[in-house]
C-alpha cells in the first residue's frame, strides 16, 4: 500500500520524539502526523512500529478502532458535520444531505477535487449553537442547508 | 516564573494579585469559549483593542477574553465589570458604540441591551437576566471572571487555596472524610460516592494513578468542555487534592481528540501550575510530588467506560473488559486507579475551601451540591446551566430556559445521552438528581438535556440513538453487537413504513437480552432510549407501523405536506424557496404542493409565518 504523497521523515522523527518513542503515546503521534497530512499514510506504518517497539498489526487495530485516524488520503478541508443529539434535533441531517449532494458524495467520501472530504461526527460540544459544522479547525454555527453551502463556497473561493 | 517554595509564597502572589487587579477600574469579560468563537469573538477582541487605544484607555480598562460563560445562545458575550453590564450577540460593527457610550459616557447602548424572548423586557444587567438569575454557579461562576490561559487570575480568584489546606492542614484521611461527608458523587453520570471510591483505590497497593475522564462523549452535552476551556486550574487542583488523599504521584487527563481549545488551555495550565511548583516534584515545599499528563482520545464514544479508558491510555484499542476485578485494584497498567469526570474533580476544592457540611446543605438528601446541565435542543435560551440538585425540569426548562421556542409544544426532554432516556410532559415536575429520574426510566448522567417539541418523532430519536450506539459499540460481545444491529433494522423499517404487527415487543425482548447480558455499561444501557421511548410514545409507533403515519413529519416516507387553504395568504415565500419547484400558486391566493416534485425537505414549513402547511 503506498499514497502518493511525499513524506518528510524528518518531521516523523520529530513527532515520535516529542513522544519519547512511548508505544502508549501511539494514538497521539498517529493524530499528529494526520494534521500534516490530514491522513496517515500506510508507509508510515513499518517506520512506527520498528520506532515504538510494536507489531504492525497492532498499529492497524488501533488506527481502524478510532475515528480520528484513516488511513486513506482526505480532502484539503475535512467538514465535520456534527450529528450530536442536540443538531440532530434541530435539522442536521438537512445540513448533511445538502452537502452530500453539493460534495456528490456520501458520508466518509471526499469529492473528486480532492477538496473536500464530508464526515459525520458525534457531538463537538457546541451543542448551543447547533447544527454546527468544522472545517478543519474552524467552528461554523447556526446552520441551515443553505448558510451551509455558503460557508463551503467560501472555502471554495480561497482555495483556488 | 520562580517556583513558589511554600504556602506563604503562593499567599503573598494572591495579595499582590488582588491589589493589581483592584487598580483597573473597569473589567471588560469577552467569551471565548468554543460557543462564542463560533460566532466570531476573534474579530470583535481585535476591534476592542483597536477602539480602546483610539481611546486611550488601554491603561484603564482591562479586557479578558474568558472561557464560556453558559448563554452560548447569546454569543459571543460582553460583560463590562463592575456594573456587570451584559451585552449579547455582540459583533465587531457593534464595539466603537460601546466603547463611546458605555465605557467612556457611561450609559447603555439602548439598541444592543439584552431582550428577554418571552416578557420582551430589556435587562441591561447580567445578574438581573432570568437565565443567570435563577441558577447557583458555585462550580462555574469564575468562569467568566478569570481568563483560562493565566494562572495569576485563578490566583487572584482564590485557586490553589484548597491545594494548601489540603497539603499543610489536613492530612489524607481528614480529606477522605471531608469528601465522604460532602455526599459528593460522580458527575460523569454513574453517580457512585466519590470518597468511597477514593478510600477503596487507596487501600491497594502499588503505584497508584489518579485520572481525570474528559473524553465527554454523550451527545448533547458539553460542561466538561466548558470547564476544561474556562477554568482548567479547577480541575488540576481537584486532581492534586483526590492525589494527596489517594496517595499517588502520577495522574493523566484523558481528553477528546474534538475539543481542541480544552487541550491547548489544559497544556498552558499544567505548564504554568508546574513552573508555579504546584505541580510536579515536592509541592509547595510540602515534599508531596504528582504530576499530570495529558493523553488525546480518538473520537470514540466507548473510552469513556472506565476500562476501555485505560485501555485506550495504555496505547490500545479501547475496548472494555468484565470488572470482576475493579479498576480501583487493577487499572491503568494494572496499578490501582482512581478515575474521576471533570466537574466532579471541578467540585473537590469547593468542597474542601467551603467545609463538607457546607455543601451537603445544598442538593437533595441522597444527591448534594449542583450540576452543571447542557439544555440544548429546542429551547429558548439554550447554554450551560449549573443548579442545585432537586430543582425540576419545569424550573431548568421553562424559568431557565424560557420554554419551547415558535409557541411550539413541549413534547420530552432527553436526559443522559445514549444511556439515558426520553421523559415526557407528565413528569417535568420531578426534582432532578441521581435517583429521581431513574424512577422514570431514565438517568440524569453526565448532565445533556436535549428538549424536544412537536415536530420531534420519538421513533426517530430511538433510532437516532441506536444508530449511534450501534456505531459506537466495540463489537466484542454479542449480545450488543447483534442486539444493536437488530434493534436498528427493525427501528429503520419502521421509519420508512415497512414496520410491521409484533416489532414493538421484539423491540422489548431486545432490550431486555441486552440489559442482562452485556459485557459492558454502554451495552447494558443501550436500550434505554428505545425502551423509555415505547414506554410513553407507544402512540407514535403504532401510529408509524399501524396508519404508517408520522405524526411529526419527520420519517419521509409517512407524511406529506399540504397547504391550508384557508389559512394561507399567497404571500409567496414558500414559491421562492422551495428549491424542487413544487409549490404552484399566483401572489395573493392560497398556494398548492404538487407532491411528485416535493422532497419534503421541509423549508417551505419552516418559512412558513401563517403555519398554513400542514404535515399531513
Amino acid at each position: 500500500m503506498r499514497s502518493k504523497i511525499d513524506i518528510d521523515w524528518k518531521q516523523i522523527d520529530e513527532i515520535i520524539l516529542r513522544y519519547e518513542n512511548d508505544k502508549e503515546a501511539l494514538l497521539m503521534i498517529m493524530q499528529d502526523i494526520s494534521d500534516i497530512y490530514n491522513f496517515v499514510p500506510p508507509e508510515i506504518v513499518p517506520v512506527l512500529a520498528e520506532k515504538l517497539g510494536v507489531r504492525k498489526s497492532h498499529i492497524f487495530s488501533v488506527a481502524t478502532f478510532y475515528k480520528t485516524i484513516s488511513l486513506v488520503p482526505r480532502g484539503k478541508f475535512i467538514v465535520h458535520v456534527c450529528t450530536g443529539t442536540a443538531c440532530h434535533v434541530r435539522g442536521a441531517e438537512k445540513v448533511m444531505d445538502a452537502l452530500k449532494a453539493d460534495f456528490k458524495t456520501q458520508e466518509g467520501g471526499t469529492t473528486t477535487d480532492g477538496l473536500f472530504t464530508l464526515e459525520g461526527v458525534r457531538c463537538i460540544g457546541c451543542c448551543a449553537s447547533g447544527p454546527v459544522m468544522t472545517v478543519n479547525k474552524e467552528t461554523h454555527g447556526g446552520l441551515d442547508r443553505s448558510s451551509a453551502l455558503k460557508v463551503i463556497e467560501n472555502y471554495r473561493n480561497i482555495s483556488s | 516564573m520562580a517556583k513558589l517554595q511554600n504556602r506563604e509564597a503562593l499567599e503573598k502572589l494572591r495579595n499582590s494579585l488582588q491589589a493589581k487587579s483592584q487598580k483597573s477600574q473597569k473589567l471588560i469579560s469577552l467569551c471565548a469559549g468554543s460557543g462564542c468563537g463560533a460566532y466570531g469573538t476573534a474579530k470583535v477582541h481585535t476591534v476592542l483593542q483597536e477602539e480602546l487605544a483610539k481611546h486611550n484607555l488601554q491603561e484603564k480598562v482591562q479586557v479578558k477574553l474568558t472561557g464560556c460563560h453558559g448563554f452560548c445562545e447569546k454569543g459571543p458575550i460582553m460583560v463590562i465589570h463592575p456594573e456587570g453590564v451584559f451585552y449579547p450577540q455582540v459583533t465587531p460593527e457593534k464595539v466603537p458604540d460601546i466603547v463611546k457610550t458605555t465605557l467612556i459616557g457611561q450609559q447603555l447602548v439602548d439598541k444592543l441591551i439584552y431582550k428577554d424572548p418571552v416578557t420582551k423586557k430589556k435587562i441591561s444587567h447580567e445578574h438581573e437576566i432570568p437565565f443567570y438569575k435563577l441558577q447557583k454557579r458555585i462550580i462555574f461562576g469564575n468562569n467568566g471572571l478569570i481568563d483560562p490561559t493565566s494562572i495569576d487570575d485563578y490566583i487572584a480568584v482564590g485557586g490553589y487555596a484548597a491545594l494548601t489546606k489540603a497539603l499543610f492542614d489536613l492530612t489524607p484521611q481528614d480529606i477522605l472524610s471531608e469528601i465522604k461527608k460532602s455526599g459528593l458523587r460522580g458527575r460523569g453520570g454513574g453517580g457512585f460516592p466519590t470518597g468511597i471510591k477514593w478510600e477503596s483505590c487507596r487501600r491497594h497497593e502499588g503505584q497508584r494513578y489518579v485520572i481525570c475522564n474528559a473524553d465527554e462523549g454523550d451527545p448533547g452535552a458539553y460542561m466538561d468542555r466548558s470547564l476544561l476551556e474556562g477554568n482548567p486550574h479547577s480541575v488540576i487542583e481537584g486532581m492534586i487534592i483526590g492525589a494527596i488523599a489517594i496517595g499517588s504521584n502520577d495522574g493523566y487527563v484523558y481528553v477528546r481528540h474534538e475539543y481542541p481549545l480544552a487541550v491547548t488551555n489544559l497544556t498552558m495550565a499544567l505548564r504554568s501550575a508546574r513552573s508555579l511548583g504546584l505541580l510536579g516534584k515536592n509541592i509547595l515545599g510540602s515534599g508531596f510530588d504528582y504530576d499530570i499528563r495529558i493523553s488525546r482520545g480518538g473520537g470514540a464514544f466507548v473510552c469513556g467506560e472506565s476500562t476501555a479508558l485505560m485501555s485506550s491510555l495504555e496505547g490500545k484499542p479501547g475496548r472494555p473488559r468484565a470488572k470482576y476485578v475493579h479498576t480501583v485494584e487493577k487499572g491503568f497498567r494494572e496499578g490501582p486507579s482512581n478515575l474521576n469526570n471533570v466537574e466532579t474533580w471541578a467540585n473537590v476544592p469547593v468542597i474542601i475551601n467551603q467545609g463538607a457540611a457546607w455543601y451537603a446543605g445544598i442538593g437533595t438528601e441522597k444527591s448534594k451540591g449542583t450540576k452543571i446541565f447542557s439544555l440544548v435542543g429546542k429551547v429558548v435560551n439554550t447554554g450551560l446551566v449549573e443548579v442545585p440538585m432537586g430543582t425540576t425540569l419545569r424550573q431548568i426548562i421553562f424559568d431557565i430556559g424560557g420554554g419551547i421556542p415558535k409557541k411550539k409544544k413541549f413534547k420530552a426532554v432527553q436526559t443522559g445521552g445514549p444511556s439515558g432516556g426520553c421523559i415526557p410532559e407528565q413528569f417535568l415536575d420531578l426534582p432532578v438528581d441521581f435517583d429521581e429520574l431513574s424512577k422514570v426510566g431514565s438517568i440524569m448522567g453526565s448532565g445533556g438535556m436535549i428538549v424536544m417539541d412537536q415536530d420531534t418523532c420519538m421513533v426517530d430519536v430511538a433510532r437516532y440513538f441506536v444508530d449511534f450506539l450501534k456505531d459506537e459499540s466495540c463489537g466484542q460481545c454479542n449480545p450488543c453487537r447483534e442486539g444493536l444491529k437488530n434493534m436498528l433494522d427493525i427501528l429503520t423499517d419502521i421509519c420508512q413504513g415497512r414496520g410491521k404487527e409484533g416489532d414493538i415487543d421484539l423491540l422489548e425482548e431486545l432490550g431486555m437480552m441486552m440489559q442482562k447480558f452485556s459485557l459492558c455499561g454502554l451495552g447494558t444501557s443501550a436500550p434505554n432510549p428505545v425502551l423509555t421511548n415505547i414506554l410513553y410514545f407507544r402512540h407514535e409507533y403504532e401510529a408509524h407501523i399501524r396508519d404508517k403515519k408520522c405524526p411529526a413529519g419527520i420519517c419521509k416516507p409517512l407524511f406529506h405536506y399540504e397547504i391550508d387553504a384557508e389559512v394561507c395568504t399567497g404571500c409567496h415565500v414558500c414559491f421562492q424557496k422551495c428549491p424542487q419547484e413544487a409549490v404552484a400558486g399566483d401572489k395573493k391566493k392560497p398556494h398548492s404542493i404538487h407532491q411528485d416534485k416535493c422532497i419534503k425537505c421541509g423549508i417551505c414549513y419552516d418559512g412558513c409565518k401563517f403555519d398554513a402547511i400542514k404535515i399531513c
